[in-house]
């Protein structure tokens, strides 16, 4: 947490940085992010109220993929193409946190260099901080400021396990995923659950062996699973997705930039799409959603001990479990407590 | 949540290779720091756009070249510019004991040889926060 300012004076200094962002500081912009990265939802809260009506504006693509599969290299290729239209863009490249030392080595920059001194791009690199899910959740505000400081483009990637790829769904218009050929059989990782999240597979690295062989079974898999209903009730995914669109699959050399002009007129057509098809305002819906549940979520475990303990109902509640009568055992209490809890909030 | 110490590992210079700067990056993130690793062959103009866009609470320069005589005060001119004055500027290297009190003079906070302890680096930077 913040150290313990004085809350007005932390309160000022948040509008004083909100308001040098609006006249385009990009320190203001790296400050903001800091304190989204370190105070957590209590100061997010404060800059979003702020902030929020000033963004939505960013069109948002989410590339992911193993480590090593080409993601910076090709982020900072797509990033290129849309600063030479003399467009706004943002990047934020999550990393891993080792759960070991909580430190983490955040190298995407290396492979970005060669616009570290445009001003129309603004690189932010975050350790994941060992959240689930890649994205923590200052990811997402991350995005809302880099949104509201005018980033026609935000480009954010993160490495591609398990709940990873999922918040990135939830966060982006345009989801590219990276298959490059030979990296072991991670078809395996298509299976668990890739497919729904994908708008566009990009075989990077085609100047390797493999990369045609890879292009064909991304294709068969897709072939067969254009006749598997995608149902709603897995929980896990619970996926908002157009069966309109089948996920194209390019093959792309990040290194030379070969066929990234032709990835980019996939993304736009993805993008248009998302506009007439609807697709965009449903997955907002679904972004949203779940980001209230996170922060209520957030606010609820931090306020639920206060809440229980210090209303005396409790101790008639831990009277009747202490009776040890059917329906007086601590899951049954739980549960007339939510109950309680629900009624007063959300009817 | 809470705050982890953010730092830029960045080598200004000509010089061809980063082992140095990889092993203090590697060491560092082991300690628990978030290591921001830029690469080889960076201006300071480079150095500076990324200390502004990452905010690191932290800044190492790892040098082999000798060319720290001219880009450190150039990096230290440039930050003044910027008005960026909480970030903590360490220098890594073979840096003669005579240029070290110059380097010092314009704004770099300390230098550290070649085979310093990791440790010692950590427990200088945990010290000497500026913010
Ligand atoms: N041969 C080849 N190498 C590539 C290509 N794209 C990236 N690389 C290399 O793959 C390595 C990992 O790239 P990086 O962008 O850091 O991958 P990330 O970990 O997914 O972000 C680097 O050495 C890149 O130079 C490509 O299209 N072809
Ligand atoms: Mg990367």
């Amino acid at each position: 947490m913040e150290p313990l300012k004085k809350s007005s004076e932390a309160e000022f200094e948040l509008q004083n940085l909100i308001e040098r962002m609006r006249k385009g500081d990009r320190r203001a912009v790296a400050r903001l992010i800091t304190k989204v990265e370190n105070g957590g939802p209590e100061v997010s809260k404060k800059i979003l109220k702020e902030i929020y009506p000033e963004t939505g504006k960013s069109f948002i693509i989410g590339i992911t993929g193993a480590p090593g599969s080409g993601k910076s290299t090709l982020t900072n290729q797509v990033a290129s193409e849309y600063l030479k239209k003399g467009l706004k863009v943002g990047i934020i490249a999550v990393d891993p946190t080792s759960p070991f030392s909580g430190g983490a080595l955040l190298g995407d920059r290396i492979r970005m260099k060669s616009n570290f001194t445009n001003k129309n791009l603004f690189i932010r690199s975050m350790a994941n901080r060992g959240k689930l899910g890649g994205l923590a959740m200052a990811t997402k505000e991350a995005i809302h400021i880099l949104d509201a400081y005018g980033s026609d483009l935000i480009i954010v990637e993160t490495v591609g396990v398990g709940q990873s790829e999922i918040d990135i769904f939830k966060s982006a218009h345009t989801t590219l995923v990276i298959m490059p050929p030979g990296m072991g059989d991670e078809i395996q990782a298509i299976k668990a659950g890739i497919t729904e999240i994908t708008d566009i597979f990009v075989v990077n690295k085609m100047d390797r062996d493999g990369a045609d062989k890879r292009v064909n079974e991304l294709e068969t898999m897709l072939d067969i699973g254009e006749n598997i209903v995608v149902d709603q009730i897995n929980h896990n995914v619970r996926i908002v997705k157009s069966k309109k669109w089948r996920p194209p699959v390019i093959k792309t050399n990040a290194l030379s930039g070969e066929n990234v002009p032709e990835l980019i007129k996939l993304i736009e057509s993805h993008r248009e799409f998302s506009k007439t098809s609807g697709l965009k305002k449903k997955r907002l819906a679904y972004r949203y959603k779940h980001y209230v549940v996170d922060i209520i979520k957030y606010f609820q475990n931090k306020d639920i001990e206060h809440l229980i303990f210090s209303n005396p109902k409790i101790n008639d509640f831990v009277d009747q479990i202490l009776s040890y009568k059917t329906g007086s055992d601590p899951y049954s209490i739980s549960e007339i407590i939510l109950e309680l809890f629900s009624k007063r909030y959300f009817s | 949540m809470g705050k982890n110490i953010r730092c830029i590992v960045a080598k200004p210079g000509l010089d061809g290779h980063d082992r140095g700067a990889k092993v203090i990056s590697r060491g560092l993130r082991d300690a628990g720091l978030e290591i921001i690793y830029t690469g080889l062959h960076q201006t300071p103009d480079d150095i500076v756009e990324s200390v502004v866009q990452e905010d690191p609470d932290v800044l190492l320069l790892s040098i082999l070249s000798g060319a720290h005589t001219v880009l450190f005060p150039e990096i230290m001119k440039k930050f003044k510019e910027e008005g960026i004055d909480d970030v903590l500027v360490l220098g890594g290297g073979i840096i003669p004991d005579e240029d070290i009190v110059k380097m010092k003079e314009v704004g770099i906070s300390e230098i550290f040889g070649p085979g310093t302890k990791i440790q010692e680096i950590v427990d200088y930077i945990k010290g000497h926060l500026k913010r």
